[in-house]
């Protein structure tokens, strides 16, 4: 009775946002007269930081500091219609939108900042730090908080914009599949290593080497985040959690997180993640998305990687220690593969 | 740990933003932090009552009556709400993208088809009088036959169990019982190959486990209108949803949302705010409608179980040739989004690779168990867990290193994927090479050298001649099949695989479309 090592990969992509019935988001995007902006949205922030991402779009293409952005999500009076947090299409699609909505707004700014400084709007830059000025003459400069009360009181201008991103329909040919699913799509590679008790079939996470590819990492830190998260969410699913233990038999559910098995802080391993940035050609800034695909590709790498440590193939997830402990004693023992 | 390789692909980026890529502390973090964020349920309305919803507790069975007398009676009960309350009782979530039949009544009247499904609503004073009064409904069943299997479903003389679609499978297209992808010729393929290898996967049911369960608050307010707290994923996909089953205007509704306790698409099926709303509508209260975490686990929606039997060619030297699927979504009682999850995945098919021949039958299927809706990865995460595992067994067939044998197969700019459409902006490999390079895994120099911007296109861009269901030609005699039963064993005798991208098996010119145009269940007539 033994302990075994074993390393297992798997590589996927995953698609950004959906492909039925078009896939359209709004943004709005206006200045108060002290020259703070705030986006009004309908999409939801689930914890993945959806207002934090839309919030540096906005910032990035007024020119403004994100300090000046404020984020309001979602109410149904204010915010327009979004299709809603889900396929991985707040990032892209979201973000086009506010990304419009803010290009649109920018230009009002610039045209009323050239009114006051009387230059041409596109003799004008900002300074991301909440100045315009003339380029190369950063001395003939205007504050956009001043640029607001211009347009405000003065000019008679509303610093403000309207964001649409819609990706449409695309039909689904019945007979051959063909159809145009959607614009870009983000990868990942996972290398997984594990400690299989032959003994108890129980599987233990060692480590987690992975590379994702996701556009353009719009805040690495929410990134992380979801990376982290999505990765043990893929142990989870990949080792503890069913609703159903002996599927397709009903019985035997959990009712609570006391019956229905999930990793705990014991349970967690080091996982060194890599971040690519191929942008998307349509993409904010390039932007795929990170947040679904990052579990994908966990279950079949930790399943690799019990074959490579005993030489058993569990096909069924959650590979419960029921199974591995099965599937071992049916071919009589570990068989444990080259090391790798 | 995160490394941002900015290396790689840096000339495709230009990196000199002010905003972007910064690691900015997210605007909602001190509200997280000090457990001053506003979820739904902290909204505590004056005079808010509370809404208990009494399920079957047979999976599948006729209801002869309910009795509502002695609940109606119960300490504190304001209202109980039956089928017969519900405007628009009938309704499938699609319906709003004309995707789908309805299918799912808000309260069941004539039939339960899962345990767990709500037969009446009570509103009353507290939660507690809530739930003893449901307790008091009395509901005559006459069990029927059930079916859990997705493929006992399908035989000949099965229950049915949604008369929405009698033969238990979701119609696509108005006329089949699954989503077809047909590219190339898989028998033409598979009767080449070296290796033919068949395996079944299975995926269980899993629960989206939010830290915050599903829930509403409906309160009336001014002018007749409605203000609704959500936790809903989608805020006028909800309210929409809400519009037609109470068959009110959509501006009836004022929904707040907007910070959730964890989704994972579980709160997209709009389970509560119908009820919520109708309730406050018939006691002109504010009435909280939340899921327990008993309910949210068992009768809330799971990730969808999916059963995949995957079957691939492949030659001695690592490429695959052929790859056929055959998949079963099981939808549970209704179809939520089940529907839309199975052409998510026949657009997936064969994964990120190029595969010249590629065939999917992929089946929305209605067994008796908790309707199942998106999960993270929806249509996708089951079929990466059968193809990466398939992966694996097919580079231990012809004795090649797993990463190695992603690499050779893995599809590049310019390929032709197996829906048609160009492949663009790849990154698989360099994917693979970088996960090597962190887990100190050893790659051949020429794997290294690989690029996802080279090598592709060309033959690899061409859509071959597509067979459409025809029988293939008999496989040769020195080919080893490993059918669905067995485990694969590799081979003696591998040859050394070359790192070249496989050319096409069959390139040839485009067959003719298939006529100007099209109908389709999804989308309606439409000139391509």
């Amino acid at each position: 009775m033994a302990r075994h090592r074993g390393r297992g990969i798997a590589s996927i992509n995953y698609p950004i946002g959906m492909n039925l019935g078009g896939d359209p988001s709004q943004a709005l995007v206006h200045s108060n007269p002290s020259g703070k902006f705030t986006v009004a949205l309908s999409s939801i922030d689930l914890g993945q930081g959806m207002k934090s991402v839309t919030r540096q779009i906005c910032a990035e293409t007024l020119g403004v500091p994100v300090e000046d952005v404020y984020v309001d999500t979602a109410d149904s009076d204010t915010g327009p219609h979004c299709m809603g947090s889900f396929a991985s299409r707040g990032t892209h699609r979201v973000g086009n939108a506010v990304m419009a909505a803010a290009k649109e707004a920018r230009g009002v700014m610039m045209e009323a900042a050239a009114e006051e400084l009387e230059v041409n709007a596109t003799d004008l830059e900002t300074d991301g730090r909440g100045n315009i000025h003339v380029k190369g003459a950063p001395h003939r400069s205007i504050s956009t908080k001043d640029v607001a009360i211009a347009a405000q009181f003065k000019q008679g201008k509303t610093i403000s914009g309207r964001g649409i991103f819609l990706v449409p329909l695309s039909a689904v040919d019945p007979e051959t599949g063909e159809m145009s699913p959607a614009t870009c799509y983000a990868h990942a590679c996972m290398v997984a290593e594990v400690e299989v008790d032959d003994e108890t079939g129980e599987v233990a996470m060692m480590r987690m080497d992975s590379a994702y590819e996701l556009g353009r990492a719009l805040n690495p830190r929410l990134v992380e985040q979801q990376l982290v998260g999505g990765a043990w969410m893929g142990v989870s699913h990949a080792l503890y959690e069913t609703t159903e233990p002996y599927y397709p038999d009903p019985r035997h559910g959990p009712r609570d997180f006391v019956e229905y098995l999930m990793p705990g802080p014991g349970d967690i391993c080091p996982h060194d993640i890599a971040v690519l940035e191929r942008p998307a050609a349509d993409g904010p800034f390039g932007a795929k998305g990170p947040g679904e695909m990052c579990a994908n590709p966990v279950m079949p790498a930790v399943a690799n990687a019990i074959f490579n440590a005993v030489g058993v193939r569990v096909d069924e997830l959650p590979i419960t220690p029921e199974k591995v402990l099965r599937a071992i004693k049916a071919q009589g023992g570990a068989r444990p593969q080259a090391r790798r | 740990m995160l490394e941002l390789r900015k290396d790689i692909f840096a000339d495709e980026r230009d990196d000199n933003l002010k905003e972007i890529g910064k690691g900015t502390q997210r605007q909602d973090m001190l509200g997280h932090v000090t457990g001053t964020s506003i979820y739904f349920n902290d909204h505590r309305l004056q005079g808010m009552l509370h809404l208990q919803v009494l399920r079957s507790p047979h999976p599948h069975a006729r209801i002869r009556r309910i009795d509502t007398a002695e609940a109606e009676r119960s300490p504190g009960v304001r209202r109980i709400i039956r089928g017969a309350d519900v405007p628009r009782n009938l309704n499938t979530l699609l319906s709003l993208i004309n995707f789908g039949k309805d299918d799912e009544p808000t309260l069941a009247v004539d039939k339960v088809r899962y345990k767990g499904e709500p037969v009446a609503a009570v509103v009353a004073d507290s939660q507690r009088e809530a739930f003893e009064a449901a307790a008091k409904v009395r509901v005559d069943y006459e069990p029927l036959p059930t079916v859990f299997d997705v493929e006992d479903a399908l035989k000949a003389g099965a229950p049915i169990v949604n008369e929405t679609y009698p033969k238990n499978t979701f119609t696509y297209h108005d006329i089949y019982d699954h989503q077809k992808l047909r590219f190339g010729d898989v028998e033409r393929g598979f009767a080449s190959a070296d290796h033919v290898l068949e395996q079944r996967y299975q995926m269980s049911p899993i629960e989206h486990a939010p830290t915050e369960t599903n829930g509403s608050i409906a309160a009336p307010d001014t002018n007749g209108r409605y203000v609704v707290y959500t936790s809903t994923q989608a805020l006028f996909f909800s309210l929409d949803t809400c519009a037609k089953i109470l068959d009110l205007p959509s501006n009836t509704f004022h929904f707040i949302g907007g910070t959730v306790g964890g989704g994972f698409g579980g709160k997209v099926d709009t389970l509560t705010e119908p009820l919520a709303i109708l309730g406050a509508m018939l006691t002109g209260r504010p009435v909280r409608y939340i899921f327990g975490r008993e309910e949210e686990m068992k009768f809330g929606p799971p990730r969808g179980a999916e059963r995949i039997y995957l079957k691939d060619g492949m030659m001695r030297d690592g490429r695959i040739v052929a790859r056929k699927v055959r998949a079963y979504f099981d939808s549970g009682a209704y179809t939520r989004l089940s529907s839309y999850a199975v052409v998510k995945c026949v657009a997936h098919l064969p994964g990120p690779y190029t595969i010249p021949n590629v065939y999917g039958d992929v089946y929305c299927v209605f067994t008796n168990r908790t309707p199942a809706t998106a999960m993270r990865g929806f249509g996708v995460t089951a079929m990466d867990f059968a193809i990466e595992c398939q992966m694996d067994k097919l580079a231990h067939l012809v004795g090649m290193d797993p990463m190695e044998f992603r690499l050779l197969n893995a599809y590049r700019d310019g390929d032709m994927k197996a829906h048609r459409r160009e492949a663009k902006n790849t990154a698989l490999i360099e994917c693979v090479q970088v996960a090597a390079e962190k887990a100190k895994w050893p790659l051949r120099e020429e794997f290294k050298r690989m690029s996802s911007r080279k090598d592709g296109g060309g033959a690899r861009a061409a859509i071959p001649a597509t067979a459409m269901d025809t029988k293939g030609p008999a496989r040769p005699a020195t080919q080893q099949r490993t059918p669905y039963d067995r485990a694969p064993q590799p081979a003696a005798g591998t040859e050394p695989p070359r790192p070249t991208p496989p050319p096409p098996v069959s390139p040839a010119p485009q067959p003719a479309s298939h006529g100007a145009i099209r109908f389709s269940s999804v989308f309606g007539s439409r000139r391509r």
